[in-house]
């Protein structure tokens, strides 16, 4: 029975170390393989038309029987209208409510305030989106006409991202020492004075960041985007007029698109990818300086 | 202690303080306003009917039961496949903080996590179900959600497994504890607890997605006999009813009620589960 026993440990304990390597690997080549898969099944339709036409053409007719158009161009600007305008209205109320919630508001204030941001965290985008429909688009249409379009959109995704810049901004503040803030007191400033002199710079880099994450949320929503945008492949123009975003787009025809038309949704598909990786990057980079500038100061 | 703070201020300081005091109401007030309609607008539908019976004439009549458990089936499935694959990843990383394995991989795990939920659509649609054949079912929605929840349980299972305390490893190396025994007897119970709250934020996430299922697990509203079957989400049936049926408004509130209560239960079950066995294998 004895000498059984070392040998089943060690198996036991190289067993454990196949698993973990071999999950880690998997996990991390998961991002590769997606991007692998969806630039294969791109790649007829850019080995036939070039990336070019692709981005430099804004009508998009995937249908047509003799000539059809892959112009990706205006469904990138309506893509980055509804995130910009998303971002207009979620950014100044989202970091205002960070900030109230970190230094300013009575604790059980900022508790309840953070609950219910979390809560709107946790509401499915679905959800939104029929709101939105429901109680907003009839709201900014007025009785007149249809409210879906840019304004609509943005104010649906302003309510999504809000959470985010919140968050991240409440938690960048009350990373700032407490030292600093003291000094601020010590020196008769005021607590919105020291916080717009002390704590808002010396947190700016994780505010920053969270912005950055928070556009790359609004560029991928889809559901809630699709529910009120009103879906028309348009240039964004007016507050009121319909879009249609490239997230929006795969969803709608990915259900009936073949051959050409289907790889032509990959080709989006891949341009949401490449969008998303250039945020992250530049989410990490931001962060990246804001903590090697912290440990300088130390 | 705000009163007298506050009469020593200078007008720009109160105007300030009032003007983030108004914002932050404002934002209070629309998420109650989101709650509210909800909660108005989808009561009057529920029943017990609603709760059981499969949707009739394109979800007009009839109630949601199929789609609750078409629902439960690709969570299930998604968090079965995850979160192997993500507990193994997180006690690498978690032994691993600063190497250069583990920041790639952390990097790669960053990317995943922010690529749209379409676009895992996309690829579970063209992978799982043409590519490797699983048709529009519910293992290829779950596949599809496992790769999508991964990078969010990977991270809270690495906080919770570099929570435990480290004298509790290091005590149970020094007793010459195997590092298999060690792992499940002595840190996995300890992290149990805010493992749950990773597993939590996972099947939230999946809960909530629409965007991913629709070309993967499909729309089919019939009870599902098998996991190759195509089962309609909830999420999706709400998508559905807004947008493509006339006057089934207040059916999709009903339904968005009922995904809004399973998030509910499913979070205060797994935490108050994971605490209970938890107490219970604590030393």
């Amino acid at each position: 029975m004895l000498p059984q026993r070392p040998p089943r440990r060690a198996v036991r304990d190289s067993l454990l170390r196949a698993l973990v390597l071999s999950s880690t690997l998997l996990a991390a080549s998961l991002i590769f393989l997606m991007l692998a898969f969806v630039a294969g099944e791109a790649q007829p339709a850019l080995g036939a038309r070039g990336l070019g036409e692709f981005l430099t053409s804004a009508s998009w007719h995937p249908t047509d029987a003799s000539a059809p158009e892959f112009g990706l161009l205006a469904m990138l600007a309506a893509t980055g209208a509804t995130a910009l305008g998303a971002l207009l209205i979620a950014g100044p109320l989202g970091v205002a409510t960070g900030l109230f919630g970190a230094l300013i508001a009575p604790q059980a204030w900022a508790r309840l305030q953070r609950m219910l941001i979390e809560l709107l965290a946790g509401i499915p985008s679905v959800v939104y989106g029929l709101w939105g429909l429901v109680v907003l688009v009839p709201l900014i249409g007025a009785g007149t006409r249809s409210g879906q379009g840019l304004l609509a959109a943005s104010l649906v995704l302003a309510l999504m991202i809000l959470p985010t810049v919140a968050l991240s901004t409440e938690a960048a503040l009350q990373a700032v020492p407490r030292e600093l803030l003291r000094g601020g007191a010590a020196l008769g400033l005021g607590p919105i004075a020291r916080a717009r002199r002390i704590a808002l710079p010396a947190a700016r880099s994780g505010i920053v960041a969270g912005f950055v994450l928070a556009i790359g949320r609004a560029i991928g929503e889809t559901m809630a985007v699709l529910m009120v945008a009103g879906n028309i492949v348009a240039w964004p123009e007016g507050l009121r007029e319909p879009l249609r975003t490239m997230t929006a787009n795969i969803a709608l025809e990915m259900g009936y698109a073949t051959s050409a038309h289907r790889s032509a949704l990959f080709v989006v598909g891949l341009v949401l990818m490449m969008a998303v990786i250039a945020l992250v990057a530049l989410a990490a980079l931001v962060r990246g300086r804001a903590s090697s500038v912290q440990e300088a100061r130390a | 202690m705000s009163a007298r703070s506050l009469e020593g201020q200078k007008p720009s300081e109160r105007i300030a303080t009032g003007v983030l005091w108004t914002v932050s109401a404002l934002v209070c007030c629309v998420l109650l306003w989101i709650l509210g309609d909800l909660v108005v607008r989808g009561a009057g539908v529920l029943s017990p009917e609603f709760l059981t019976e499969a949707p009739r004439d394109a979800g007009r009549a009839g109630g949601v039961g199929s789609l609750i458990i078409s629902t439960l089936w690709i969570v299930a499935l998604a968090v079965l496949i995850a979160l192997p694959l993500g507990f193994f990843t997180a006690v690498l990383l978690a032994d691993h903080r600063a190497t250069r394995l583990a920041r790639f991989v952390r990097g790669c795990l960053d990317v995943l996590n922010a690529v749209p939920s379409i676009v895992f659509g996309l690829f579970g649609s063209g992978f799982f179900c043409v590519t490797l054949g699983l048709g529009y079912s519910i293992l290829a929605g779950g596949l599809t959600l496992a790769c999508m929840i991964l990078p969010i349980l990977i991270r809270t299972i690495e906080e919770a497994l570099r929570a435990v305390p480290s004298d509790l490893a290091l005590a149970a190396a020094a007793l010459g504890i195997s590092r298999w025994t060690r792992l499940w007897r002595v840190v996995a119970p300890a992290a149990l607890p805010a493992i749950a709250v990773g597993v939590v934020l996972g099947v939230g996430r999946a809960l909530s997605e629409t965007a991913a299922l629709i070309f993967t697990s499909g729309y089919v509203t019939r009870y599902p006999e098998g996991w190759l079957d195509s089962g309609r989400a909830l999420s999706v049936h709400i998508y559905d009813l807004a947008m493509n049926i006339p006057g089934a408004d207040q059916r999709a509130y009903g339904s968005a009620l009922v995904l809004i209560g399973l998030l509910l239960i499913i979070n205060t079950s797994v935490r108050l589960a994971a605490r209970r066995f938890s107490a219970r294998m604590a030393p």
